[in-house]
């Protein structure tokens, strides 16, 4: 059976600069992911290399076992790639429900499925995206990226710049939608916490190369490894 | 492109009722409209061009103002609905008025999606200055062919047939053109209006927004951003037809840049990306020229200049923004 998503042999960056050297990366249907690392090692350039925002090098991304190197963005999405972009950037000047409508596909993810995730969204259709909060605003872009119907789901650093309280509640629906759908998620993440409590495979990326790919339960239990492999502790 | 059939029970359905649903408030700029018919019969001719540079900032609104196009040469759609109409009405091959507008519409469409193939591989200073060459390069094409178009003089007493086959267009008793254009504009308003409150009216204003957050969401951006241009151009399109069949003449000015530049002041003074800033804009600006330049025959322009300054400075969304502002105090307190 075809990965939903994998990278063979990918070397990518920005123009000529190459950001990710090599990275072998496959995961099933319905599997979950988590990706972690310093700032700066190439996190938002795997799933921006994956996306197609970036300029490949070498190697192939394929979705569902075809190849997507020369696919533009939008059918990229059409085809089945979700993404919740590290700034949030939800359109500003739409309501909720016009941010929620600009994307959306038919399929399993309906408004009323998304809304049963985040029924804050629900109590402020009306608003305009920059009314939100950061922590709405986040959600506002999980809703949107759901609605698109993915296969699979890219989260760039959801939990960034968000109070520990909604973190806790952002995690609580992450686990939610990882237990209850049928996609697949790649999550990246710089709280090592939320990253290992997501998913049970983690991948490591150091200086652009994955450096470890296994189990989460190793790392967590194991604080001066994971230190030693991305230079921050738990 | 919604996900599920709308029912009435679903609140993203009523809510988007809610927020696009028809106001009462909405009627009274065409009630004003029909009321100066009777309470101005004097100014109809200037009533007539008013509604014209409405319909114009509308269709420029929908390109610029909803979906980010920048441009400087939007007057080269209105030339060409404008010349469409003069052309085949002074050599006598079509002077049936409303068809005469869907023909424009067509040509002015057609030039909008030929230019919009090419221009719209660009963006910003290199779009504004090649939108501003397709209208110099229109104009000039007007200008040499004069057999056709006239070259500079224009075409004059262009034989327009009545409306409806019965009611005649006077020049210098605009009474049909006044309500003819005003049912006009009243059509293309809804159909504007009914565009930017649908999903894709929503997927301008995120392309203007965040191109890229766009394409990934799945939309392709260069051909909805095409497909806006050439509706924005044939609405444009529109315009001119109707300022050349209420004129009975056409001639190189309404391919010029005083024409693109007018009503995108007259977008900037209203509020641009809202639907009434052109219809707020080109009241205000028509008749404060028309009022300043009999005052001051000689330097009216510079009132407009220092008025637009002032808006420039203090009031970036326009009147609509700068009513805005001033309401949402108020607007905070009642949703609270």
């Amino acid at each position: 059976m075809a990965s939903a998503v994998e990278l063979r042999d990918v070397s990518a960056g920005y123009g000529e600069t190459v950001v990710l050297e090599d990275v072998n990366l496959a995961i099933a249907p319905g599997e979950s992911i988590s990706v972690i690392g310093r700032n700066g090692v190439g996190k938002t350039t795997l799933l921006s290399t994956i996306m197609g925002h970036t300029t490949l090098h070498k190697g192939d991304v394929l979705l569902s076992g075809r190849s997507l190197n020369r696919v533009p963005v939008f059918r990229r999405a059409a085809a089945g790639l979700g993404f919740v972009p590290q700034e949030r950037e939800i359109f500003p000047s739409l309501s909720v429900l016009e941010n929620l409508d600009v994307g959306a596909r038919p399929g399993h993810w309906t408004k009323e499925r998304v809304f049963e995730l985040f029924p804050n969204l629900k109590e402020r259709l009306d608003n305009r995206g920059n009314q939100l909060s950061g922590g709405e605003q986040q959600m506002l872009s999980i809703a949107r990226a759901l609605l698109t119907n993915p296969g699979v789901l890219l989260m760039d650093e959801p939990t960034e710049g968000l109070a520990p309280v909604i973190v806790e509640a952002l995690t609580a629906v992450l686990l939610k939608l990882r237990s209850e759908s049928e996609l697949s998620i790649i999550l990246v993440e710089q709280n090592s916490r939320v990253a290992f409590e997501f998913s049970d495979r983690s991948a490591v990326l150091d200086k652009g190369r994955i450096v470890y790919d296994g189990a989460s339960a190793v790392l967590r239990d194991d604080p001066e490894r994971l230190a030693k492999i991305i230079g921050v502790s738990e | 492109m919604s996900a599920t059939p709308v029912r009435s029970d679903n609140p993203a359905a009523l809510a988007l009722a809610v927020r696009h649903r028809f106001r009462l408030a909405e009627t009274l700029p065409w009630l004003l409209a029909l009321a100066f018919y009777f309470a101005f019969p004097r100014y109809l001719g200037f009533g007539t061009e008013l509604l014209i540079t409405v319909l114009f900032a509308i269709s420029l609104d929908l390109a610029l103002g909803y979906a980010g196009i920048v441009t400087l040469g939007h007057a080269a759609f209105f030339g060409a609905g404008a010349y469409t109409v003069g052309m085949l009405a002074k050599h006598e091959i079509w002077t049936e008025p409303v068809s005469g507008l869907f023909i424009a519409a067509a040509v002015a469409g057609a030039v909008g999606f030929a230019s919009g193939l090419v221009l719209l591989r660009t963006t910003g200073l290199t779009l504004l200055m090649l939108t501003l060459c397709t209208m110099g390069l229109l104009e000039e094409i007007a200008n040499m062919a004069a057999e056709v178009t006239g070259g500079f003089d224009g075409l004059d007493s262009l034989p327009i047939k009545p409306l409806f086959g019965i009611f005649e267009f006077n020049p210098l008793y605009p009474y049909t053109q006044y309500l003819y254009v005003l049912g006009v504009l009243l059509v293309c308003f809804i159909f504007v209006r009914t565009l930017v409150y649908s999903p894709y009216g929503h997927s301008l204003t995120g392309m203007r927004e965040n191109t890229l957050r766009m394409h990934a969401v799945g939309a392709p951006v260069r051909m909805r951003l095409i497909v806006c241009y050439t509706i924005s151009a044939a609405i444009a399109g529109v315009a001119g037809a109707l300022w050349a069949q209420a004129n009975a003449y056409v001639n190189l000015s309404v391919l010029g840049l005083d024409r693109a530049a007018t009503v995108l002041i007259v977008l900037v003074l209203g509020g641009y990306g809202r639907l009434y800033g052109g219809i707020i804009g080109a009241v205000a600006y028509m008749v404060l020229a028309h009022f300043l330049s009999k005052a001051y025959p000689t330097a009216w322009q510079l009132g407009l200049g220092l008025l637009l300054v002032a808006i420039a400075l203090f009031a970036r969304g326009g009147i609509l923004g700068m009513v805005d502002n001033l309401t949402r105090p108020y607007k905070e307190r009642k949703a609270q």
